[in-house]
C-alpha cells in the first residue's frame, strides 16, 4: 500500500491504494468520480481519458502512483458550476452522444485535440486524432461535428478571457 | 408541430448527466458490504471438467466463497433457455442442449464459466481465481459449421445428433423449383455472413443484493428489458418468485441486442448473494465480453435467383447454415428463421421463394440477435444477388432493382410478411440524386486517370420492425407476447410522469417520449419525466429491441394519453360547465371551443386529486395505463449508395461519398433518428470492412480484445449524407416505422457492391480487409 497525493479537479487529495492500483480505479473506486469509465482492458477505447497536468491520458494505462504530485482533471471538473465547458455544450447541441458511456473520454480527448491544434482543425484531422476513442453508437458523424463546433466556441471563449 | 412537439429537433434532456459525468451505470453502484465476483472460465473449447480444487483459494485473505456448477445443480437453479420454439421440416422440435450457468461436467466454448470466486475486492477475487485448480480432459472440437456437419464430427450435445439444432424450411419448394425450370437466367452465389461481436462500450455488469429478512432480491443489471429478465430469472431459473425480485436497469451504455439476454453471470450473482449473505458485483472486462456476450450473424449460404427473359425475378432458393455456437441463447432460434427468411423477398416482387435453414452447434460463443438480427443477413444476400445479377445480365444495377420493385401495397410475399406500405422508387430516386448516380461514369474515368479504382454500390433494404403482433409471433413459436405497456401519471400540480416498458440505452426516449406529450398537451417537456428500467416502478413491459420503442412503446403511451385526456376533458367540462365534446386541449389548457373559457392543466389535475367537485360517479385521480399490441410488423425501407476508391497497390478502401435515403414513416425527433442511422451505418460498414470474430480450428478465439477485433474508428468511416422519404405506417396511429437497425441492415451490401464494382471482380467476402481486397484484385 502507498499513499498517493494528487490534485483532482482542483482539490488536493491523499489516497492510500494498493501499489497495483490504476489511476482510473483510484478515481472511480476511491474518489467516487464514476464519470471516468472503463471500456476495455487494452488501452484501446479511450473511455477512461482524463487530463494529467493538462494533457489527455488514458487513466487505465498508468498506475495511480505515477500520478503522485500531478494535477488531474476529470469529466466532473470541466464545467464552471452550471456553465458547461464549450465541448460539453457542443456534444449536447450536435447530438454527439447516445448511450453516454464513451462520452466523458471523448470530451476529454476532444478538448485536448482542440487545445493542441488551435483553430487549425478540419474533419480529417479530428477523425485521425479521435483514433484512440471508440464509440459504438454515433458512427462518429455527430462527434466530429461537435468537436469542430467546439473548436470555434473555445476560440471565442479564449478570446473573451 | 410545436417547438418541442412531434417532428422537432429537440436537444436531448438526458444529455446533461452524461456530458458532466453524472450518468449512473451499473458498475458505478456500490452497496454496503459488497463483494466482487470473478468467474473461472474454461480455456478449452470442449472439455470434461474432471475436478475443481479451490482449497488454496479459500485460504486466501478476503475470499468469501468459491462456488461451482455442481452447487447450482444441487440448489436446483434452472438451466438457461431459448424462448422461441422452432419446428424442423420433419415435424420434430428444435434440439436444445442443456446450458447450465456454470458447467458442472462439460464445457463447450472457451470462456464458459465453471466456478466463481466471491471476495472482498475485485483484485482479491482475481488473485484467488488464479489459485483455483481445474482439471480438464480435453475433447475434440468443431469450430465452424463446415466441421460441425461432417459425418463423424465430434458431437456437442446428446440431445442434438449431428450437431443439428433444426432443419427448418419456409416457402413452396415445388413451385420454386418449377419457376427455376422455366428460368431464362439463373444467378448463383455462395455467401458468408461474418460473425460479429456486438461490443456496446459499457461491458455487462450486475450488482445483486439479497435481503434475507424479506427473502427479496434486487438486481441492478445492464439490460435492455428488465421485466423480461425478471420473468426469466423467476419462471425458468427458480431464483425467486417475481414479487420477490426487483430488476433495475439504470443507465445502460449501449445494447445492440447483446443486453436482451439473461446471461449466466447475472443469475449466478443473484444466487451467490443469497449464498454468501452479501451483495455481489460482477463487471465484465472486455475480453470476457468477447467470450460471453452473444455474437451476431455467422451464416454460410448458397443462393440462386431465377429471372425470366425480361429480367424479372421469378424465384429465389436459399440454403443457409446458421452457426448457433455452443448453446441456444434466449432468442437465437428465431434469428435465422423468422427474422431472416421472412425478409428474403427484399423490396422485390418475387413470386416464389424457398429457404432452408440448418441450425448448427459449434464449440464457440453462443450467437443471438445483434443489431438487425437476421435482417442484415437477408438484406446482404438479396442485395449481393441483385448486384451480381445485374453484372451477369449486363444491366444497370439500379435499373434491375427498379424494374423488380414492389409498387402495389399491401403486398403479400411468399414468406409470411405482408408489406403494408412503401415507395421504393422514391427512396432509390432520392439516393441516386444525392450521389449524382448519372455522373458516376465520368468520376470513375477521372479516378482511373489518377490510378484509382472507383466503384459505386447500391443497396435497397427492407426490414420488419415494430416487433411484434403477439398473436402472430405466438403462432410462429414465440414464448412471449411482444406488446408494450405505458402509464401516464398527471400529478396534482400538473407535472406528468410517463412510465414505460421500453428501455433507453442510448436511444433518447427521455426526450422523444416527452415530445409526444408536448405535442398533445402543449406543455413544455421540462414538465414531463420518463420513468423506465425498474420493475418496482413500472408495470410489466417488454423492453427495447427490434426498433420497437417508437412504433410499439410510444403508441402504448399514446393510448394511455388518450384515456387520460378523455377523463381530464370530463373534469374540465364539469368545472367550466360546458359540454365535454366542446373541450379542446391547447397550450396546456382545456378550452371551451369558440369561447375564451379555459382551465389550465394543473387546475384540472388538482381537481382530480382534491375530488371536491368531480362529475358524479367519477373516481378521483388522473392516471391511466395502456397495453398496446401492434396489428402488424412495420416495414422501414430505403436505399443506400456508397461510392469509394480502392488502392490497387494496397487493397485499401477509401470512401468518397455515402448517401442514405430512408423511409421510417413519421419521425418524432429527426436529430435522434439521424443519429440512429449514423450509428447503424457504421456497424454495417464495420461488418463490411473491419469486423470479424475469428476462431481457430481448436475453437480458440483469436479476436478477443480491441487489439485484435477491428472496431470501426473515426478515421475508418465517412460522414454521411442522409435524407428521408415518407410513407406513413398504416399499422399504428402515429405512422411510425422504426429507425434503430436500418443502417446496420442496409450498409454492408452497399459497401461490398461498391468494392466489387471498383475492382471488377464479384467474389469478395466480408470483412473486405485490404489484404483480402488486394488478394482478390491480384488473384488469377
Amino acid at each position: 500500500m502507498s499513499t498517493v497525493k494528487l490534485t483532482v479537479n482542483g482539490k488536493a487529495v491523499a489516497v492510500e491504494v494498493e501499489d497495483r492500483t490504476l489511476l482510473v480505479h483510484l478515481l472511480r473506486d476511491h474518489l467516487n468520480l464514476t464519470g471516468t469509465h472503463v471500456g476495455c482492458d487494452t488501452s484501446q477505447c479511450g473511455a477512461c481519458v482524463v487530463h494529467l497536468d493538462g494533457r489527455a491520458v488514458k487513466s487505465c494505462t498508468m498506475l495511480a502512483g505515477q500520478a503522485d504530485g500531478a494535477s488531474v482533471t476529470t469529466i466532473e471538473g470541466i464545467a464552471k458550476g452550471d456553465e458547461l465547458h464549450p465541448m460539453q455544450a457542443a456534444f449536447r447541441d450536435n447530438h454527439g452522444l447516445q448511450c453516454g458511456y464513451c462520452t466523458p473520454g471523448m470530451i476529454m480527448s476532444a478538448i485536448d485535440i482542440v487545445q493542441r491544434h488551435g483553430g487549425q482543425l478540419d474533419e480529417g484531422t479530428v477523425r485521425q486524432e479521435l483514433e484512440g476513442n471508440i464509440c459504438r453508437c454515433t458512427g462518429y458523424h455527430n462527434i466530429v461535428k461537435a468537436v469542430l463546433d467546439a473548436a470555434g466556441r473555445m476560440k471565442v471563449s479564449q478570446a473573451a478571457e | 408541430m410545436g417547438v418541442e412537439g412531434i417532428g422537432a429537433r429537440v436537444v436531448r434532456k438526458e444529455d446533461k448527466r452524461f456530458i458532466t459525468g453524472k450518468g449512473r451505470y451499473v458498475d458505478d453502484i456500490k452497496l454496503l458490504g459488497m463483494t466482487h465476483a470473478h468467474f473461472i472460465r474454461s480455456p478449452h473449447a470442449h472439455a470434461k471438467v474432471k475436478k475443481i480444487d479451490s482449497s488454496a483459494a479459500l485460504k486466501m485473505p478476503g475470499v468469501v466463497a468459491v462456488l461451482t456448477g455442481q452447487e447450482l445443480v444441487d440448489d436446483k437453479v434452472g438451466n438457461l433457455i431459448c424462448g422461441w420454439a422452432i419446428t424442423s421440416k420433419d415435424g420434430s422440435p428444435m434440439k436444445m442442449g442443456a446450458w447450465p450457468a456454470m458447467a458442472p461436467e462439460t464445457v463447450r466454448f472457451v470462456g464458459q464459466a465453471v466456478a466463481v470466486v466471491i471476495a472482498d475486492s475485485k483484485n482479491l477475487a482475481r488473485d484467488a481465481a488464479e489459485a483455483v485448480v481445474v482439471d480438464y480432459e480435453e475433447l475434440p472440437v468443431v469450430a465452424d459449421v463446415h466441421a460441425a456437419i461432417k459425418a463423424g464430427a465430434p458431437q456437442l450435445h446428446p440431445e442434438a445428433p449431428g450437431n443439428q439444432v433444426y432443419d427448418w424450411v419456409i416457402g413452396d419448394e415445388a413451385a420454386t423449383d418449377a419457376a427455376f425450370a422455366k428460368a431464362a437466367n439463373v444467378v448463383k452465389m455462395d455467401l458468408t455472413n461474418n460473425r460479429l461481436a456486438p461490443n456496446p462500450m459499457e461491458p455487462r455488469s450486475a450488482v445483486a443484493d439479497y435481503d434475507a429478512a424479506e427473502e427479496h432480491y434486487t438486481l441492478y443489471t445492464t439490460s435492455q428489458n428488465p421485466h423480461v429478465a425478471r420473468l426469466v430469472l423467476s419462471a425458468f431459473y427458480n431464483i425467486a418468485p417475481e414479487h420477490k425480485l426487483r430488476v433495475i436497469a439504470p443507465d445502460v451504455g449501449g445494447g445492440f441486442g447483446s443486453k436482451i439476454y439473461i446471461y449466466p453471470e447475472e443469475m449466478v450473482a443473484l444466487w451467490a448473494s443469497k449464498k454468501t449473505g452479501r451483495p455481489v458485483k460482477w463487471t465484465s472486462d472486455r475480453t470476457e465480453a468477447f467470450l460471453t456476450d452473444a455474437h451476431g450473424r455467422d451464416h454460410v449460404t448458397h443462393a440462386e435467383m431465377a429471372f425470366d427473359a425480361n429480367n424479372k425475378i421469378t424465384g429465389l432458393k436459399v440454403k443457409t447454415y446458421a452457426n448457433f455456437g455452443a448453446y441456444m441463447s434466449l432468442f437465437s432460434s428465431a434469428v435465422p428463421t423468422y427474422l431472416y427468411a421472412t425478409l428474403l423477398s427484399g423490396q422485390y416482387n418475387i413470386p416464389q421463394i424457398h429457404a432452408e435453414v440448418i441450425g448448427v452447434y459449434t464449440n464457440t460463443t453462443p450467437v443471438d440477435a445483434y443489431r438487425g438480427a437476421g435482417r442484415p443477413e437477408a438484406s446482404y444476400l438479396v442485395e449481393r444477388m441483385m448486384e451480381t445479377a445485374a453484372r451477369q445480365l449486363k444491366v444497370d444495377p439500379a435499373q434491375l432493382r427498379r424494374s423488380n420493385f414492389i409498387t402495389q401495397f399491401p403486398h403479400q410475399t411468399p414468406v409470411i410478411m405482408a408489406y403494408d406500405t412503401g415507395d421504393f422508387n422514391a427512396s432509390l430516386d432520392a439516393a441516386m440524386k444525392a450521389i449524382d448516380y448519372a455522373g458516376f461514369p465520368a468520376r470513375k474515368a477521372q479516378a482511373k486517370a489518377q490510378g484509382k479504382l472507383r466503384g459505386i454500390g447500391v443497396s435497397c433494404y427492407i426490414e420488419a420492425c415494430g416487433i411484434a403482433p403477439s398473436k402472430a409471433v405466438g403462432s410462429l413459436g414465440a414464448g412471449v407476447g411482444l406488446w408494450e405497456s405505458a402509464e401516464v401519471r398527471v400529478n396534482p400540480v400538473g407535472t406528468i410522469e410517463i412510465l414505460t416498458g421500453s428501455h433507453s440505452h442510448g436511444q433518447g426516449h427521455e426526450t422523444t417520449f416527452c415530445q409526444l406529450v408536448a405535442e398533445r398537451l402543449g406543455v413544455p417537456i421540462s414538465q414531463v419525466s420518463i420513468v423506465h428500467g425498474d420493475t418496482d416502478k413500472v408495470q410489466f413491459g417488454m423492453g427495447t429491441y427490434g426498433s420497437r420503442s417508437a412504433a410499439v412503446g410510444l403508441t402504448a403511451i399514446l393510448k394511455a394519453m388518450e384515456k387520460m385526456e378523455a377523463k381530464a376533458k370530463k373534469i374540465a367540462a364539469h368545472a367550466l360547465e360546458a359540454s365535454e365534446a366542446d373541450i379542446v386541449i391547447e397550450n396546456g389548457e382545456f378550452k371551451v371551443t369558440g369561447t375564451d373559457k379555459a382551465i389550465a392543466l394543473p387546475m384540472v389535475a388538482l381537481a382530480a386529486y382534491t375530488a371536491h367537485n368531480l362529475p358524479d360517479g367519477m373516481e378521483p385521480g388522473l392516471k391511466e395505463s395502456a397495453f398496446y399490441d401492434p396489428s402488424n410488423f412495420t416495414f422501414p425501407a430505403g436505399t443506400y449508395i456508397c461510392e469509394l476508391e480502392v488502392d490497387a497497390g494496397t487493397g485499401k478502401t477509401s470512401f468518397v461519398n455515402f448517401v442514405a435515403a430512408d423511409d421510417f414513416g413519421r419521425l418524432i425527433n429527426p436529430m435522434i433518428v439521424e443519429g440512429q442511422v449514423h450509428g447503424g451505418l457504421v456497424q454495417g460498414i464495420g461488418q463490411a470492412l473491419l469486423e470479424h470474430a475469428i476462431y481457430d480450428a481448436n475453437g480458440q478465439p483469436v479476436t478477443a480484445s480491441f487489439m485484435d477485433y477491428a472496431m470501426p474508428r473515426a478515421d475508418d468511416v465517412p460522414s454521411f449524407n442522409l435524407s428521408h422519404t415518407t410513407t406513413l405506417c398504416p399499422g399504428n396511429p402515429l405512422g411510425i416505422k422504426g429507425c434503430g437497425e436500418a443502417g446496420a441492415i442496409g450498409a454492408s451490401a452497399a459497401v461490398i457492391n461498391a468494392i466489387t464494382d471498383a475492382i471488377g471482380k464479384n467474389n469478395l467476402e466480408m470483412p473486405a480487409t485490404p489484404d483480402r481486397v488486394w488478394r482478390t484484385i491480384h488473384a488469377a
